[in-house]
């Protein structure tokens, strides 16, 4: 293909795919990045960061210089039902004699100095990269002022360079299971109907819609994790029957780590699109294998499903045709896309993300139509030049990658932090159509697409 | 949401909350994306440069893009010479940048890696610049790394022409918006003084929409013009924790006079770089300046009932809250409380200097503080206005108090990349602000019976 072969950089073809002319050629993924890249990428207390965040009555406090904690104070965009504690930024703000001299002593008494004044049910302490390379003794810090206080002081492990954003969300899971472990546990017979939702951050409150599925069909959500999670609901999480995974690329792991240790399964859902909502309110029904369940679930589908159909419609009319790009941290939430665009009569024509695996890939590249370019790990000018060659209308990503679509007169779509509407579920399906009709059909890109005065 | 915060004030040593600061690198990669050309590389983890990248997109609304050497366990095992070298080399063969500026991080300057050594054992391109600035994120803030990168500019390329000088005026700007530098150089190109400014971040981070995107946008001082800086007849540092490094470098290297002003916000601390301007260049004052300032007049008079006496609190960067604490006396208002983040009792003295000889005792300034201890400060005894970045509206909403927005960052509303608040022009916008702000909130909550049309 002419695009690949223009490419100058060799370490990056590997990771670039086109479907149908690399029928028998997967794509590499999970590797580092190359030195030099201009990566969309993070690192590892990124990750543990965003996956543990939204518990909303812990003390955060970033173990480090100032800016591993400045540039992640309240930017999730998780909402609470509850405390607010979770969107103060606290750091030990490290400086220069305490790298000589090694910064125990001031993490210790930063720890004293919030639980005299914050009282916090909980305290994550996250490790930076500076941090790693001194050598200070987290876990002993943190075990002497759990004695000292009698509530949980959790070291992370996320240490920034020791390896990507995925290793980060594995800390973030390894700190939520000792969370747990010795969290209230009642034993005897479980509730069939009593459940985790895993890996959904309640971005714009989308936990809450979800919810009223899960109490209209009769079904229990004990907490979810970690969207407008407490560390009292995080403890009770052990007594679910089962699990269910929406974020597999943060909670996977997490899920498995509780079927080990809790003996409790999990399953994969997704509640983007109607398709996927419909088909994961099935699945989570016979998981609970109620038949008044099951019954509720079907009645719940085909009212929702008449409500919202007439709506998606309308927005199909306007909407239907136009060719997406898609660039996103993880790959079930690409596939999610891909599905959600289909459904809206849209077509996507480039798919890429940060830290996709190769089964997920997979699954991409057996959604989308031939001559889509998937790419993993990409960089700034590999998405102008394939959403150029592809003719993309309307990019989906994150923060760094909206300037870039609006530079090129294209539309765009957070479908990540700074997502401001619920996009998940039937009510999501709607919010999300009517996004991608606001952006995609604004007057504003007609005065790009003209030009100057002078042309 | 910070309504948590404690009104009893408790001593704190270790712990920082709610920072007003963040890191060295940060402040780098903005300086070095004020040289036209230039690629920023960040020599440490992928997550430094993604979160910088991600902050100044949030900021300017404009795509950022810098490199990394993308540090692994290895890397800080054996040091990062490799993943440097091997960077620079894929950052030139990629995207042909004119020139790089590597900041190093909290990771590098830990395990100590030698720049220069690395550097000067590396394959630049014929052509092709590389310099280097010392950015240790543990010691003072994201203002501290832009004087760094400043100074590096002046210690890596300015020189001296044995044929004696260009007849410019070397100015530095500070950290200020891109509008602010472009309103700086159209008061030197009214008054008639041919300048290098550096670093120069107008037409790089606030570039028209032309429907194509651009890596290396127009704007930015040039590689030639810098080292053209030691034939400059003298430097004009605008802000003294930002501008003073560069501007002494170039005068033990060059001897380049260094004049240290305020950042000229304000109409004392514009009148004070005017007039500097003059006595430096023994030009007159030009028509348009004299009418500007005379408007600017006219609108104090006009609305000083709207301000007078009002008790406002100044938070954000050292150079930009002196200015703007002096403005706030010349209208009459009283801060109460003047705060900033990066370390360095100079602030605090010039702060209280400007308070003291404007007659008022009741206030506190501090250097290396945090919002927290702000709000404290509010909680106990209230202001009508508060003047600073965007992080101040918790504490805006918590205890209803207006707030003007000013510094870095702004996350949550446009105009700054387009309107500058330095010069004669910029104190009549700052004006515009703090008169609506206050009035708005007036006429919002004033009994029905006080709710007037005209004020």
């Amino acid at each position: 293909m002419k695009s690949l072969e223009a490419y100058p950089l060799e370490e990056r073809k590997s990771h670039i795919l086109v479907k149908e002319k690399d029928q028998n050629q997967g794509i590499s993924c999970g590797r580092h990045s190359v030195s030099g890249v201009v990566s969309q990428r993070a690192c590892v207390y990124c990750g543990a960061r965003v996956v543990l965040n939204p518990i909303t009555d812990a003390v955060h406090i970033v173990h480090g210089p100032i800016g591993c904690s400045s540039y992640t104070w309240d930017i999730r965009g998780s909402l609470s039902s509850g405390s607010e504690m979770f969107r103060n930024s606290f750091s030990t703000d490290l400086e220069e004699k305490d790298i000589i001299f090694g910064g125990e002593k001031k993490l210790s008494e930063a720890i004293d100095e919030i639980v005299r004044a914050k009282f916090p049910k909980a305290v994550f302490v996250y490790s930076t990269c500076v941090v790693g390379v001194i050598g200070d003794d987290i876990e002993a810090v943190c075990r002497a002022a759990e004695r000292k206080y009698g509530i949980r002081v959790i070291p992370v492990k996320s240490t920034g360079f020791a390896g990507s954003k995925k290793d980060g969300y594995k800390a973030a899971c390894d700190a939520i299971i000792s969370l747990m472990d010795g969290g209230k546990y009642e034993r005897g017979v479980k509730d069939p109907r009593s459940f985790n939702y895993l890996g959904d951050f309640n971005l714009a409150g989308e936990i809450w819609v979800v919810n009223n599925y899960f109490k209209e069909i009769g079904l229990n959500m004990i907490t979810g994790v970690t969207g407008d999670s407490t560390v009292e609901k995080l403890r009770k999480a052990r007594n679910a029957s089962f699990n269910i995974v929406q974020c597999a690329g943060s909670s996977i792991y997490l899920a498995e780590r509780m079927k080990e240790k809790f003996g409790i399964p999990y399953e994969k859902v997704s509640f983007f699109g109607i398709q996927d909502t419909v088909s994961s309110l099935i699945k989570l029904a016979e998981l609970s294998g109620d038949e008044e369940v099951k019954k509720k679930t079907e009645k719940l589908i085909r009212i929702m499903v008449a409500e919202v159909e007439p709506v998606l419609e309308k927005y199909r009319k306007k909407c239907r045709g136009k060719r997406v790009a898609i660039y996103v941290g993880g790959g079930f939430k690409a596939v999610s896309l891909i599905k959600q665009f289909s459904e809206l009569g849209m077509k996507t024509v480039m798919v890429g993300t940060q830290t996709g695996r190769k089964q997920e890939y997979e699954t991409i590249r057996e959604l989308v139509e031939e001559g889509t370019v998937i790419l993993d790990d990409t960089n700034p000018s590999e998405l102008e030049k394939f959403m150029k060659e592809k003719g993309a209308d309307l990019l989906v990503g994150g923060v760094k990658e909206r300037p870039l679509a609006y530079k090129l007169g294209m539309a765009f779509i957070d479908h990540n932090h700074e997502r401001k509407h619920p996009l998940i579920g039937f009510e999501g399906a709607v919010n999300f159509a009517r996004e991608v009709d606001l952006t995609l059909n604004s007057p504003v890109w007609e005065f790009v697409r003209k030009g100057g005065l002078h042309e | 949401m910070l309504n948590n915060t404690p009104k009893e004030i408790s001593e704190r040593s270790a712990l920082v909350v709610n920072p007003a600061k963040t890191c060295q690198p940060i402040g780098a990669m903005y300086a070095a994306l004020g040289i036209h050309g230039c690629l920023p590389h960040s020599h440490g983890s992928q997550g430094c440069c993604s979160f910088h990248r991600m902050h100044l997109t949030r900021h300017f609304r404009e795509p950022i893009v810098a490199s990394t050497s993308s540090f692994t366990e290895g890397a800080c095992v054996f040091g990062g010479k490799t993943n440097l070298k091997k960077g620079l080399e894929t950052v030139f063969e990629i995207y042909n940048p004119e020139i790089v500026a590597v900041n190093t991080t909290c990771l590098s300057e830990t395990i100590g890696d030698d720049l220069s050594e690395i550097i000067s054992s590396t394959n630049i391109p014929k052509g092709k610049t590389v310099i280097y600035a010392n950015t240790p994120s543990y010691v003072g803030s994201h203002i501290t790394g832009f004087s760094n990168m400043t100074k590096a500019m002046v210690t890596h390329l300015a020189s001296k022409d044995e044929n004696g000088g260009n007849n410019k005026l070397a100015i530095i700007p500070g950290f200020v918006e891109p509008s602010d530098m472009a309103e700086i150089k159209r008061i030197l190109k009214l008054i008639g003084i041919p300048f290098i400014m550096f670093p120069d971040t107008s037409g790089v981070l606030n570039s028209p929409n032309t429907g194509k995107y651009v890596m290396y946008p127009k704007g930015g001082v040039t590689v030639e013009e810098l080292k053209d800086l030691g034939n400059c007849f003298g430097t004009i540092a605008l802000g003294k924790f930002a501008s003073e490094a560069a501007a002494y470098e170039l005068e033990k290297k060059c001897e380049v006079e260094a004049h240290v002003l305020k950042v000229p916000i304000g109409i004392k601390a514009t009148d004070d770089f005017i007039m500097e301007l003059l006595q430096m260049t023994v030009k007159e004052v030009p028509k348009e300046l004299e009418e500007e300032r005379g408007q600017l007049v006219d609108l104090m008079v006009d609305i000083h009932n709207h301000y007078h006496g009002k008790k406002v609190a100044i938070f954000g960067d050292p150079d930009i809250v002196t200015s703007m604490t002096e403005f706030a006396v010349s209208l009459g208002m009283i801060p109460k409380y003047v705060l900033t983040g990066t370390p360095g009792s100079a602030f605090e003295k010039d702060v209280t200097d400007i308070l003291k000889s404007a007659g008022i005792e009741d206030f506190r300034v501090k250097a290396a503080g945090d919002l927290m201890e702000l709000h404290q400060w509010i909680k106990n005894d209230k202001v009508d206005l508060l003047i600073g970045n965007t992080y101040g509206k918790y504490i805006s909403r918590a205890e209803n108090i207006p707030l003007v927005r000013m510094g870095f960052p702004i996350l949550d509303r446009v105009g700054h990349s387009y309107f500058p608040v330095v010069g004669y022009k910029g104190a009549m916008r700052i004006i515009e602000k703090i008169s609506t702000a206050l009035l708005d909130k007036y006429d919002r909550e004033c009994p029905e019976e006080d709710f007037e049309l005209v004020m």
